[in-house]
């Protein structure tokens, strides 16, 4: 666990996550080198956004892995899970190869993590993204945000928490 | 480990696999994986704080398997709830840490007549896969505790955002045992 990173990051430039009820900004990033995913493909459905540092954490629970693990929970609620890094495409396919991802990882490569610096979600000092959560409605406005400390795998309550209160919000409508 | 670090959703009860007392001032809970290395290192830990706190620990161990990067880790986990039915979960469990490389299916037939197993039984409810709900239970509840990737441990209902080694793992149960006032002085110190 690196506690260095939080050091480095320069202290006039706090990572501020978009908040609950902001649209999120649209975007487009390459899910594998010949093929794209734009967010507003997904508009009807709740979508989860997992920010993370980089392909290949070093260990068994990483968090596209229990993620991955978790998906059939995910696809209870409808939502679709993407998860983004500044890695490029070819990286993205051989680590979602080697875990067996069932689900897309998006290339925010060129220029570099612009869409993780649009939802406030980028590490400055390191030129990553921040490991961060974003669960959005089905009209894609953020519902609940989180911005994770960097070492820390979030795990997945915090998003079955939002899927949960979404659905009851939803009946209630 | 941080204040806001989450908490067990599913608190212990008589359906958990337990050693110690229900009522020891000092509980660790365990997400586990019976073929993730990281589970397997963390095995002779757990044997010694339990042999260092004896009846002061409730040890409880609950089964996550990441079954896309752990094949054989499902079946392990339910041949040790087979072996739970017949009484004998503790003794499968070591037993599969101590083999985290022989997982086959005719490993796991192999140790449960090792360890005593009626065999019959034993294969017919793991060819029915009737422990499949109960695995999926654990892993359920794991999840929305914020497991978040094995081992996890909570120590006394909380999440251990440390190491899983002997040190950090006495020194979280030492902090999150003294009274608040000590903590407070050794802060201050």
């Amino acid at each position: 666990m690196s506690r260095l990173a939080d050091a480095q990051a320069p202290a006039s430039d706090p990572t501020s996550p978009l908040q609950a009820g902001t649209r999120a900004p649209d975007f487009t990033l390459r899910s594998t080198p010949d093929q794209s995913v734009a967010l507003h493909d997904f508009r009807g459905q709740p979508v989860i956004l997992a920010f993370y540092p980089a392909d290949w954490s070093p260990v068994c629970g990483d968090q596209m892995t229990l993620y991955n693990e978790v998906l059939p929970e995910f696809q209870r609620y409808d939502a679709r899970l993407l998860g983004i890094s500044v890695d490029g495409a070819w990286c993205h396919m051989a680590f979602a190869h080697d875990r067996h991802l069932q689900f897309p990882l998006l290339a925010d490569f060129e220029p570099k993590g612009a869409v993780a610096r649009s939802f406030g979600a980028y590490r400055h000092g390191d030129g990553t993204s921040e490991r961060a959560l974003f669960v959005l409605d089905r009209d894609g406005v953020v519902y609940w945000s989180y911005i994770s400390p960097v070492g820390i795998n979030p795990g997945a309550d915090g998003i079955l928490r939002s899927l949960d209160a979404m659905q009851v919000r939803r009946k209630a409508a | 480990m941080t204040m806001d670090s989450p908490l067990l959703a599913v608190p212990i009860s008589e359906r958990d696999h337990m050693l110690g007392p229900a009522n020891a001032p000092v509980s660790l809970v365990e997400y586990g994986d019976f073929e993730c290395p990281y589970c397997g290192r963390a095995y002779p830990v757990v044997e010694e704080i339990r042999r260092r706190l004896g009846d002061r620990l409730c040890f409880v161990y609950r089964h996550f398997p990441l079954t896309q990067i752990h094949p054989h880790a499902q079946h392990a986990a339910e041949a040790a709830e087979a072996a739970g039915a017949q009484g004998r979960f503790w003794a499968m469990h070591g037993t599969l840490f101590e083999n985290q490389h022989a997982l086959t299916d005719a490993d796991l037939a192999r140790y449960a007549a090792a360890i005593g197993l009626d065999l019959a039984r034993f294969t017919q409810e793991m060819e029915a896969g009737i422990y499949i709900p109960r695995v999926r239970e654990d892993f359920l509840s794991g999840v929305r505790s914020g497991v978040n990737g094995t081992p996890t441990f909570f120590i006394n209902g909380r999440r251990h955002d440390g190491g899983a080694d002997l040190k950090s793992l006495v020194e979280a149960i030492v902090h999150a045992t003294l009274p608040a006032p000590a903590i407070a002085r050794g802060a201050r110190r």
